[in-house]
C-alpha cells in the first residue's frame, strides 16, 4: 500500500485528448490496498486506487529461451506464436560509500534529464502499535527543510530549474525522487544529502503539526471519503494478526497521529535515516565518471547512522475462514476474498502474480469473463498479488451489479477457484499471461524517472535482492512456469477454507 | 637521491591526493545550475497513405516498442441534441467486435500480443492508441484495422456496455470527488450546452443509444480527412509505412458530415453564487470554484500558462502554499483553464476537511484576490522556470511525445509549437500575467461548488457573505440517478 507526498501538478495542459474519468478501468481496477493520491492531476480517476506495483524489467533471460506458443498437443493457435521480443539490457555501475550508502548510476540520454532516486530501507513495518503512521509522517517532514534548506526552499529550488520531485512510503520502504534537466544534477543531490544528514536540525514541533494536519487529510482523502476506502484498512487487520508489522494502514491510524510528538519523530529518524540504512540512483542524461563525483562530494559529509538489523517476522498463517462486513455511503455492495501468500521473489510469488492474469487479467480471463462478460452480474472484477518483503497478499474485488448479490458473485469466483484447482490453465491461457507480463517490462523501461522508472526499478531490485540488474531474473521466473504451477499455486495458496471474506454493504435507507 | 624522493613524493600525492579530496562540500549556499540545455523536440517525420491519410513518425529506439495512434477530429462535442455520451459509447465499443472478430476474440488476439488497446472519446477528439513491441506490430495491425474501419457495433455487447456505463454512473454519486466533477459543469454550462455534461453522458441518453445511433456516429465523423495516424518508437518511416499501407491506407474518404453549426456559447457568469450539495457525514469537503474560461486558440495561452502555474498549478503555487502547506487544510489544491475547441472552465479546485471548510473557501477568495496583484519578480522567473525547464521531460515516452503530438494535430497547432514553447514562456511578462489576471479570475463573479456535510458547513458558508447560497441534493445537482 503506497501513500504519497503529493498530487503531480502540471503546469502543462492537462490531458486535454483524456476519456471520461467516470468509466471504471478495465479489469485489474479495483485494486484495494494501494490508494494512489499522486498523479491524479494527470488521470483524476474520482479515487480509483490504483495496483501495486510489479517492479521489474524485462532485459531477456541469457540462461532461458522464451517459450512461445506453448508446449507441444496444444491445440492450433488463431494468432501464430507470438514473435520473440528482443532482449533490453540496463547498464548501470554501482559503489558503496564509506558512510554506507550504495549508489547506483545509470545513463540514458534520451531526453535532457536526470533522475535523482533515494531509497530509505524503512517504512511502516519499522512502526510500534500506538505510534503507526510514522514513517509517512516522516516522509512528509522530509521535505519541509533541513539545516542549510529554508522551508518551501525544496520545492521552490527545484521548480526553479523545472524539476518534479515526489514521495511514497510502504510497508517496507519510502522512496524519494526528483526529475531534474540534467544541468541541475547538482540541486537534487545537495537537496539529498542534506535532508540525509541534517534534517533533525531544522525540525521543529511546529513542522510536525503542520505536517500531522496535511497528513490527516490525506488519510481522509485516501479513506474516509473514498467510497469502499475503509476496507483496505479492514483487510491488512484481518489478513496480518496484531501485532504483525503489516497489520496496521501505512498512513495510520487517526489517534496515533494525533499522539506523534516531536520526540518520537526525532528518534525515527536517527534509527532508520541513515546513509547505510539507503540506497541512491542517479539515472538519465549524466557522466557516470563525473556523476560519481559529485555523489561523493555532497555525501562525504554525511554520517553514519545507527545499524539496522533486518526485520524478521514469521509470514502468519490462516487457519480457517474469517469474515466481516462493513457497511459505506455506497451504492452497490463490494466482495474481498484475500490470503497471505508467498513473500516477493519467493518461489510461488511469480506464479501467483500469474494466476492473477488468469483469473481477470483480460476479456477472457476466467473471472472476468464469467462474471462481467457472459453473466453480466459484475461491474468489475480484479485479482492481483501484493508481493512484500515480509509476506504478500492475494486480493480477487468483485463488485456485483445492481440487483445482484455478494452471495451470487462469490459462489462463481469460488467454482473458478475449484476449476483450476481440478485442472490446469491451457498452456496458450498461460502464454498470454506472460506476453502480457513480459510486454509490461518493456513499457516500463520507458521512463527514466518518477514512480516505477528504471531508477525506481533498480533501486526496487537492489534493495530487495541485492542486485540491482534483476531485471532478466524477474523475467525469467514468469517464463519459467507452467500450466501446473498455476494449478498447484491455487490449490496450495488460495484454498477456500482459509481466507478473509471482507464485504462492504450499502448504509441502510440508500438506494 | 634527491629528485627520486621528490619523485616519491610527488607520486604519493598524486595518489593520495583523490582520497584527502572529499572535504564537506560547502552547504551556505545551494548549487546552481549550469545553462539548461537546448531542447530539440523530436523530428517528426510527415508523410501520408494513398488514401491521403497523413502519418507522422517520430523514431524512438530506446526500447523495442512503438505506439501508433489514430487521431479523430470528432469527439463529445460533436454528440447531437439528446443524445450525449455518443461518441464516447462509439469509440469504446470499436473493440466490441470489428471484421469478421468477435469482441473476446479481439481482447485475446491483442492480449496474447501483449499489446495494449485504448479508445475512447474527449471533447475533442476519438482516439484509438496501441502500444505493442516493435517485433508483434505486423501481427497487430491487421486487428487495429479491423477496429478503427470495420467496427460491427454488435447489439449484445452494446447492451453490456450500457449496463456497465450506468451503473459507472450510479456509483459516482457515492464520490464526492465525482459529484463535484459533474456538478460544477453542469451549473456552469446548464444541461442544454455540451459542456455542461460529461462526456458519457447522462442516464437517460445512454439508457436509449441504439446500434444504428453509433454506427450513425462513426460514418459522420471518423473519416480520413478527418485524421491523422501518428506513430512514435522503435520504427522507421520506410519499414512502417508498407505496414501501415494495407491496414489504413484503404480507408476510404466518404463524404463527411456537414459540420453542425456550433453551439451559442452560454453567457458568462455575472454574479457569484454558491451551491452546496449535501453528503452527510463527509469527513471532507470537495471544493470547485470558478468561471468560463477560454478556448485552445486563445491568444493568451502562454501568459495562462504562466498565471495559472502560479495560482494553482504547481506544488509551490499560491492555493496549494496556502491552504495546504500554511493551513495545513487539504492533501492539495491546485486550480486549471481547462482548454477545449470552445471555451472549457476555469476552476480551482480542492478537498479539505470538512470543519475548514469556510476557513479554506476564505483563504480562495484571498489568493483570487492576491492574484490580481503584481507578481513578485522572483516568483515569476522560477513558475516560468518551471514551465519552461520542464518542458523536454514532454518527449521522454511514445505515449506523451504521441499525445503531445495529436494535440498538434486536433488543436491546429503551428508546426514550430514546440520547438518556440520554451521562449514564449519565457517571454511572459510581469505586465501580461497582470492583464490575464484581471480578465479571467474575476472573483466576484465566480460559482462556488461545495460538496459536503451540510449540517456542518452550511452556516459558516452563509456567513462569509459570498453571494446567494443554494443547497441542493445530488439529484438537483447532477441529475436524476436513472434514466428509465
Amino acid at each position: 500500500m503506497k501513500i504519497y507526498r503529493s498530487f503531480l501538478f502540471l503546469p502543462f495542459a492537462v490531458c486535454l485528448l483524456c476519456a471520461s474519468a467516470l468509466l471504471p478501468a478495465f479489469a485489474q481496477s479495483a485494486s484495494p490496498a494501494t490508494p494512489s493520491v499522486s498523479r491524479t492531476a494527470q488521470a483524476p480517476s474520482a479515487g480509483s486506487p490504483a495496483r501495486q506495483p510489479r517492479w521489474g524489467a524485462s532485459a531477456g533471460s541469457p540462461a532461458r529461451q522464451p517459450r512461445w506458443g506453448a508446449s507441444a498437443g496444444s491445440p492450433a493457435q488463431q494468432v501464430a506464436a507470438a514473435p520473440a521480443v528482443p532482449r533490453v539490457q540496463v547498464a548501470y555501475t554501482q559503489f558503496t560509500l564509506p558512510n554506507g550508502l550504495h549508489v547506483i548510476l545509470h545513463e540514458d540520454h534520451t531526453v535532457p534529464m536526470v533522475s535523482v532516486n533515494m531509497w530509505y530501507h524503512v517504512g511502516s513495518a519499522r512502526e510500534k502499535p500506538g505510534r503507526t503512521g510514522f514513517a509517512h509522517l516522516f516522509e512528509h517532514l522530509m521535505f519541509e527543510g533541513s539545516a542549510h534548506v529554508k522551508s518551501g526552499e525544496f520545492d521552490t529550488l527545484l521548480e526553479a530549474v523545472g524539476g518534479e520531485n515526489n514521495g511514497s512510503t510502504e510497508n517496507d520502504r519510502t522512496n524519494y525522487w526528483e526529475n531534474v534537466p540534467s544541468n541541475a544534477i547538482e540541486i537534487p543531490l545537495f537537496l539529498e544529502s542534506d535532508r540525509m544528514g541534517y534534517l533533525v536540525d531544522s525540525l521543529s514541533p511546529a513542522r510536525v503539526e503542520a505536517q500531522r494536519n496535511v497528513v490527516k487529510n490525506e488519510r481522509r482523502q485516501s479513506y474516509e471519503n473514498r467510497p469502499y476506502g475503509m476496507a483496505d484498512i479492514a483487510l491488512s487487520e484481518m489478513l496480518f494478526p496484531e501485532g504483525h508489522p503489516y497489520h496496521w494502514p501505512v498512513i495510520g491510524y487517526m489517534e496515533d497521529l494525533t499522539a506523534a510528538t516531536y520526540d518520537d519523530v526525532v528518534e525515527f529518524f536517527r534509527k532508520y535515516y541513515g546513509p547505510n540504512n539507503a540506497s541512491l540512483v542517479v539515472a538519465g542524461d549524466i557522466d557516470p565518471a563525473a556523476t560519481r563525483k559529485l555523489v561523493e562530494k555532497w555525501f562525504s559529509d554525511v554520517k553514519r547512522g545507527m545499524a539496522v538489523d533486518p526485520l524478521s517476522v514469521p509470514a502468519p498463517v490462516l487457519r480457517e475462514v474469517t469474515r466481516k462486513t462493513l457497511t459505506d455511503q455506497v451504492q452497490l455492495p463490494r466482495l474481498y476474498l484475500a490470503w497471505i501468500t508467498p513473500a516477493l521473489f519467493k518461489p510461488g510469488d511469480a506464479a501467483l502474480d500469474a494466476t492473477a492474469g488468469v483469473l481477470a487479467g483480460g476479456k477472457n480471463a476466467r473471472l472476468y469473463k464469467r462474471l462481467v462478460y457472459d453473466m453480466q452480474i459484475a461491474q468489475d472484477v480484479s485479482a492481483f498479488q501484493q508481493s512484500q518483503a515480509l509476506a504478500s497478499a492475494f486480493f480477487i474485488v468483485v463488485t456485483p451489479r445492481p440487483g445482484h448479490t455478494v452471495e451470487e458473485v462469490q459462489k462463481v469466483v469460488d467454482e473458478e477457484l475449484q476449476k483450476l484447482r481440478d485442472a490446469p490453465p491451457a498452456a496458450r491461457e498461460l502464454q498470454r499471461v506472460v506476453n502480457q507480463t513480459e510486454a509490461s517490462f518493456y513499457a516500463r523501461m520507458e521512463r527514466v524517472g518518477s514512480f516505477g522508472g528504471v531508477a525506481d526499478q533498480l533501486n526496487a531490485y537492489y534493495t530487495n535482492t541485492g542486485d540491482p540488474g534483476y531485471f532478466n531474473d524477474d523475467l525469467a521466473r514468469y517464463r519459467a512456469l507452467s500450466p501446473s504451477d498455476i494449478q498447484a499455486t491455487v490449490q496450495r495458496h488460495l484454498p477456500a477454507d482459509r481466507r478473509v471474506e471482507l464485504v462492504v454493504m450499502p448504509a441502510a435507507g440508500k438506494n | 637521491m634527491r629528485r627520486r624522493s621528490l619523485l616519491a613524493i610527488l607520486l604519493l600525492a598524486l595518489v593520495t591526493w583523490p582520497l584527502a579530496a572529499q572535504q564537506a562540500p560547502d552547504r551556505a549556499t545551494p548549487p546552481k545550475a549550469g545553462p539548461p540545455p537546448a531542447l530539440h523536440p523530436p523530428a517528426t517525420q510527415k508523410r501520408a497513405l494513398s488514401n491521403g491519410l497523413p502519418v507522422w513518425i517520430v523514431e524512438l529506439h530506446k526500447v523495442p516498442a512503438v505506439q501508433v495512434t489514430l487521431s479523430i477530429a470528432a469527439g463529445a462535442s460533436a454528440d447531437p441534441a439528446g443524445k450525449f455520451g455518443v461518441a464516447s459509447l462509439t469509440a469504446a465499443m470499436l473493440d466490441e467486435g470489428a471484421g469478421t472478430r468477435s469482441s473476446l476474440e479481439i481482447a485475446d488476439a491483442l492480449d496474447y500480443l501483449g499489446a495494449s488497446l485504448t479508445s475512447s472519446s474527449s471533447f475533442d477528439a476519438s482516439t484509438i492508441g496501441l502500444w505493442v513491441p516493435t517485433s508483434r506490430l505486423r501481427d497487430a495491425l491487421p486487428i487495429v484495422s479491423d477496429i478503427a474501419l470495420r467496427p460491427t457495433f454488435p447489439r449484445d455487447e452494446l447492451e453490456r456496455m450500457r449496463k456497465e456505463r450506468l451503473t459507472s454512473l450510479l456509483q459516482a454519486r457515492d464520490d464526492p470527488r465525482a459529484i463535484a466533477e459533474l456538478a460544477f459543469p453542469r451549473l456552469l454550462f446548464g444541461p442544454k450546452y455540451r459542456y455542461g455534461t460529461s462526456a458519457i453522458g447522462t442516464p437517460e441518453t445512454v439508457a436509449a443509444f441504439t446500434p444504428d445511433d453509433l454506427r450513425a456516429f462513426y460514418a459522420a465523423h471518423y473519416q480520413p480527412a478527418n485524421s491523422t495516424l501518428i506513430v512514435v518508437g522503435d520504427v522507421t518511416p520506410d519499414g512502417v509505412l508498407p505496414l501501415l499501407e494495407p491496414a489504413f491506407g484503404k480507408w476510404k474518404p466518404a463524404s463527411p458530415a456537414a459540420p453542425a453549426a456550433p453551439a451559442p456559447a452560454p453567457a458568462q457568469r455575472t454574479t457569484r453564487e454558491v451551491f452546496i450539495i449535501d453528503k452527510p457525514g463527509a469527513p471532507q469537503s470537495q471544493i470547485r470554484i470558478g468561471w468560463i474560461g477560454v478556448a485552445r486558440s486563445t491568444p493568451d495561452y502562454f501568459p495562462l500558462e504562466v498565471l495559472n502555474t502560479i495560482l494553482g498549478g504547481s506544488f509551490t503555487s499560491r492555493l496549494n502554499q496556502n491552504l495546504r502547506e500554511q493551513h495545513g487544510y487539504t492533501y492539495g489544491a491546485s486550480s486549471a483553464f481547462v482548454m477545449r475547441a470552445a471555451a472549457g472552465p476555469f476552476v480551482a479546485s480542492a478537498g479539505v476537511q470538512t470543519d475548514k471548510t469556510a476557513d479554506a473557501l476564505r483563504e480562495f477568495f484571498n489568493e483570487f484576490e492576491g492574484i490580481l496583484k503584481p507578481i513578485p519578480a522572483d516568483e515569476l522567473a522560477r513558475e516560468k522556470n518551471y514551465v519552461a525547464l520542464g518542458f523536454p521531460a514532454e518527449f521522454e515516452t511514445t505515449r506523451s511525445i504521441s499525445g503531445n503530438l495529436a494535440e498538434m494535430f486536433i488543436y491546429h497547432l503551428p508546426p514550430d509549437y514546440f520547438a518556440s514553447y520554451i521562449p514564449r514562456i519565457q517571454a511572459v511578462t510581469s505586465a501580461d500575467v497582470a492583464r490575464v489576471a484581471r480578465q479571467y479570475i474575476q472573483p466576484g463573479r465566480f460559482a462556488v461548488v461545495v460538496v459536503g456535510d451540510r449540517k456542518a458547513i452550511e452556516p459558516g458558508i452563509r456567513a462569509l457573505n459570498l453571494g446567494p447560497v443554494s443547497v441542493l441534493s445530488v439529484e438537483e445537482a447532477i441529475g436524476p440517478a436513472s434514466g428509465r
